[in-house]
């Protein structure tokens, strides 16, 4: 899987749980959180999207790697077999 | 005979719309059935029956005004021998610009125009709807969300979805069919909706302000161990049943209630009114602005897992607006936490006619005496508001000590 391809995915993941989520506007080295106005709640549906999406499992340690666009998109494409 | 009428689903509701009915005139419905959707400030809530009995006849057809609460819906003819149980009460002294309830209206789908409600005919049934009314349509809360922000009636869009299930293209694609303009009263711009939710807070918490004599504690509760059982906890699971730490103070708030009962329950008819039951309000901010406190019922027996469920549960449907009329009116406390956001600590404002609000802020590393040394621990400030007129200050700061001390036997909650 390529980033750009990598990258899509976690989009379409924040978009189900942002449904307001404008992908145009999304700044990657930004902070999710602060950008798309997100909760503990959220932030947990994220992660579990990303685990069944990606096929691994994510430690809550890991979470601090899981904080802009670009640092998932590295996470992923270093964790994921899928 | 027994009317159904536009329930008060929460202090600060003045006025509903009804949205659609699942059940039709002959239908038997039990009680606590979900049987009709309402529009209020902040929800469409899934409105449960507190009778059982058969539907007569329906005052209200789907779609029509703004009606004040207390506005007869349908006429039901209780089951023989079955007690229409009261609804919870909110019966406490109305907000001063409420309306009273009108008499019986019966408003058309599409209102002729402005200002100018026609007293209807019989409600026609719909033509052609591909789901007969009365059925409950399955319909997913997203898709359900944007039906109601195009103005569509669920029950009148096909559905292709697993089970006949509506999805969100479907809604999309009945979007496009319509033919013809949606009438101005049916689609509710957001803009219009911010503006009521905006205005149902602000005549709840005027009221709080107006009627409620705050007193306000706060404390500092060292989480090192809960979090650190937390931790150990959730690196055995995996990621869709890790527990937040919102959830174990949830749980603590509901279980120090236990200890001191004076601050769970309701302010009612110049008395307080004690709960056995302990229904936590959480509070969850929506998009867009504005919040909504629904329960979780029985918050203090509930195991950890289950608790941690009903909260995600409960946030997807209250941003999805998707919330039932029980949960809105039950809340015996409301628990609030602004830590997200990053402030440290929040002084509530009660919900009434309720008799206490729990604040959480932000968790925080701040140095710590234990013993003589000092060390860097995890501390949350605990806050509490209540009401004057139920409880004492020396109440509400043994509902603190007790909180604090749970919070330090994770294991246990």
């Amino acid at each position: 899987m390529t980033n750009e391809e990598i990258k899509a995915k976690v989009i379409g993941i924040l978009a189900s749980v942002v449904p307001e989520l404008e992908p145009a506007e999304l700044a990657a080295d930004k902070s999710l959180r602060d950008q798309l106005d997100i909760d503990s709640v959220d932030f947990l549906n994220f992660v579990v999207g990303l685990s069944k999406t990606f096929g691994i499992e994510i430690a809550e340690t890991d979470y601090r790697h899981l904080y802009t666009l670009d640092a998932c998109v590295a996470y992923l494409a270093a964790h994921a077999t899928a | 005979m027994t009317d159904f009428l536009m329930p008060k689903l929460g202090a600060d509701m003045t006025q509903g719309r009804l949205i659609e009915w699942f059940k039709k005139p002959g239908e038997r419905i039990v009680r606590g059935e979900v049987i009709a959707v309402v529009e209020t400030d902040k929800a469409n809530v899934d409105v449960e029956s507190w009778v059982a009995g058969t539907l007569q006849k329906i005052l209200v057809a789907p779609g029509g005004d703004w009606l004040p609460v207390g506005t007869p819906l349908a006429v039901i003819e209780p089951e023989a021998g079955a007690a229409a149980e009261a609804p919870p009460s909110f019966a406490a002294p109305p907000v001063a610009a409420a309306p009273k309830p009108a008499p019986p209206v019966v408003t058309p789908a599409v209102p002729a125009g402005p200002g100018a409600p026609v007293p209807a005919p019989p409600i026609p049934e719909p033509v052609s709807a591909p789901v007969a009314p009365g059925e409950r349509v399955p319909v997913s809360p997203i898709a359900r969300k944007r039906a109601a922000a195009l103005g569509l009636d669920a029950a009148t869009i096909r559905g292709t979805g697993p089970g006949g299930r509506i999805t969100l293209d479907d809604v999309e694609r009945a979007s496009r069919e319509r033919p013809a303009p949606v009438a101005p009263a049916v689609a509710a711009p957001a803009a219009d909706k911010r503006q009521r939710m905006r205005d149902a807070i602000a005549a709840a918490m005027a009221r709080s302000k107006r009627e409620i004599p705050h007193y306000y504690l706060g404390t500092t509760i060292d989480l090192s161990k809960a979090l650190a059982w937390l931790a150990e906890a959730n690196a055995k699971l995996p990621v869709a049943e890790r527990l937040l730490a919102g959830v174990l103070l949830i749980k603590a708030a509901a279980l120090a209630l236990r200890e001191v009962p004076e601050l769970n329950g309701f302010w009612i008819d110049g008395r307080a009114q004690r709960s056995e039951a302990i229904h936590a309000g959480v509070a969850i901010s929506l998009r867009g602005g504005g919040l909504v406190a629904p329960a979780i019922h029985g918050a203090d027996k509930l195991a950890l897992p289950e608790l941690m469920q009903r909260v995600t549960d409960l946030v997807a449907r209250a941003r999805a607006g998707s919330l039932k009329s029980s949960e809105m009116t039950d809340p015996t406390i409301t628990i609030t936490s602004l830590g997200e956001r990053g402030v440290e600590a929040v002084y509530g404002v009660i919900y009434p006619p309720q008799l206490a609000l729990v604040g959480f802020g932000k968790v925080v590393e701040r140095p710590w005496a234990v013993d003589g040394a000092v060390g860097v621990r995890p501390v949350v400030t605990a806050t509490l508001s209540g009401d004057h007129r139920a409880t004492d200050g020396h109440r509400g700061a043994l509902y603190l000590d007790a909180l604090d001390r749970l919070l330090q036997a994770p294991d246990k909650l």
